[in-house]
């Protein structure tokens, strides 16, 4: 049998010895677009982090198509959240698109015309080829996160990490981004993606993780994205949305 | 011949310091090399007591020591919850009285002036020189810093990927398996070099000026990193000429006012730059504005 692209066992994340994340066991099946919302500090980010090593787990093992992830790089992409880098630096659109063939050079190896026909590519794909001599301060929020996803693309990954791609993006970015999710999936390709907007969830993605500290539910969204195990996962926080929701599951 | 070393010199501090006060610009960092050049004094006075010598070489060696533990215990610091400015403060004021307690228990009957140590006079460059089998091969300030330089330039250029991502985003770098750490230390390391063989010869004001002016005023001028690298070391080194220049017409401080023809071009930058300048910021404003109402 195939390994499956992540699988992770008994994860448990603290900050400053409060626990984050508590006995995170789950295996993402391949090609699935796998959504992942839960409350606010349920651990979304954080479990994407301790996966690809970024902050420090108390326990757990992660292993990705089979091995562990040190040795997978070149089969992960990742989208951090926007808000996580400055763009003031002095870079532009194109230049950033290429930090995403990084990985792919090793040490000494400088990106050159190859990497550069592929970042053109990708900021096609994601169609921001018009602003790739852009500095990146004078992009618009979506088009930032385009920006993002198209580094994501160039890192020609098998399976994607996205922290909130949709938080803060225009509807033409938010379609852009639903657009490629399906692309990547018709490749074949593994996306798990933070995400917050619960209206979307049945539109957006194949598969559903609710979490709260620990893993809620894990399936297929027909499956998972119930009343009662959003009830479980965000306890009273719920009731605020109770109205939308109820008939957002109802239209569903 | 003197006129040419003291230039010399002062070019060499601020290309070097330019190079890696770019990074720390873009670091938010820029006060790291005022704390480095404080904080080493306890290393210098270590390296002296430990060697009994005056002997450059250990000072240096003692110095860049203390320069990464600054750099280590800020980081240390901050990871552990103290604001990073907080931090900064903290470790370089303490380690600096430190040192003042061992200058004051230890080397009381030795002449180890803080002045001398610290506070290096550009003026004196061209009379401090070395001899290699009996030639003289010029100040040893230039050398000490043109190596120092020469290495910054080996690093950053092999490595100038993966400090540009780490200065970046790190998530992404380490994400790829970049050693942030690693190049984190490499960087601290760079600028614990290039200030430690400056400042024993050029003074401190100097160094922590070129460290963060130049880069600054780069960073006004361009939307490249490369080129904002290039500007700052230009920046810098231009600074240092008029600024000879300058002080001999005044017959005042050197380094002194090598620093305020910097601080000069800086705000000649924030003014004037076409990209981020106040003015043109202005003007396409009320142009705008006059577009508007017409």
């Amino acid at each position: 049998m195939k390994p499956s692209p992540l699988t992770i066992r008994n994860l448990s994340v603290a900050y400053r010895k409060k626990p984050v994340l508590r006995d995170i066991e789950f295996e993402a099946p391949e090609g699935k677009l796998i959504g992942i919302v839960g409350p606010n500090g349920a651990g979304k980010s954080t479990l994407i982090k301790a996966t690809l090593g970024l902050i420090p787990r108390l326990c757990g093992e992660v292993s990705i198509y089979g091995e562990p992830y040190a040795r997978q790089r070149r089969r992960v992409g990742y989208v951090p959240q926007r808000e996580s880098v400055d763009w003031d630096f002095p870079t532009n659109a194109l230049d950033v698109v290429m930090m995403g063939r990084y990985g792919h050079l090793g040490w000494f190896r400088r990106p050159g015309r190859k990497e550069r026909a592929i970042a053109m590519e990708c900021l096609d794909k994601v169609g921001m080829s018009a602003y790739a001599d852009r500095q990146i301060s004078q992009l618009s929020g979506g088009q930032q996160q385009r920006i993002f996803l198209a580094r994501a693309l160039a890192q020609d990954a098998d399976l994607y990490f996205m922290d909130e791609p949709f938080v803060g993006v225009d509807a033409a970015t938010e379609k852009a981004i639903v657009a490629l999710l399906g692309e990547l999936k018709e490749q074949g390709k593994t996306v798990l993606v933070v995400h917050h907007d619960l209206a979307t969830v049945e539109e957006y993605f194949d598969w559903l993780m609710l979490l709260n500290e620990t893993i809620v539910a894990f399936g297929p969204v027909e499956r998972t994205f119930t009343p009662e195990h959003l009830q479980t996962a965000y306890g009273g926080k719920l009731t605020l949305l109770g109205r939308d929701e109820r008939s957002a599951l109802i239209l569903g | 011949m003197s006129t040419f070393w003291i230039i010399l010199t002062g070019a060499l501090v601020a290309a070097s310091c330019g190079i890696v006060g770019c990074f720390l610009v873009l670091r938010k960092m820029a006060m790291i090399g005022d704390a480095i050049s404080h904080s080493v004094l306890p290393g210098i006075v270590i390296a002296f007591l430990l060697s009994g010598s005056r002997d450059s070489l250990f000072m240096l060696l003692g110095a860049a020591a203390l320069g990464l533990v600054t750099v280590f215990l800020i980081q240390w610091l901050h990871r552990s919850g103290v604001q990073s400015d907080a931090s900064i403060g903290v470790v370089f004021t303490a380690l600096f009285a430190v040192g003042v307690i061992l200058v004051s228990l230890y080397t009381r009957d030795i002449d180890l002036d803080l002045d001398c140590v610290l506070y290096g006079e550009i003026a004196y460059v061209p009379w401090n020189t070395i001899e290699i089998g009996g030639t003289d091969i010029g100040p040893k300030a230039v050398w000490g810093i043109g190596l120092a330089l020469l290495l910054i330039v080996l690093i950053v250029g092999a490595f100038f990927k993966q400090f540009k991502l780490c200065a970046f985003d790190p998530a992404l770098a380490a994400a790829v398996g970049i050693p942030v750490a690693l190049f984190h230390y490499l960087l601290m390391g760079l600028v614990s070099v290039s200030t430690v063989a400056s400042f024993e010869s050029v003074g401190a004001i100097l160094v922590v000026g070129m460290l963060v002016v130049p880069p600054a005023t780069a960073y006004l001028l361009t939307d490249s990193l490369s080129r904002m690298i290039g500007y700052s070391a230009l920046v810098g080194c231009g600074s240092a000429v008029a600024g000879y220049y300058v002080a001999r017409v005044l017959d005042a401080s050197i380094s002194g006012s090598m620093v305020c023809v910097a601080g000069a071009m800086f705000l000649l930058a924030l003014l004037l730059s076409p990209k981020h300048g106040v003015l043109v910021r202005q003007w396409k404003q009320r142009r705008f504005a006059r577009e508007r109402s017409a």
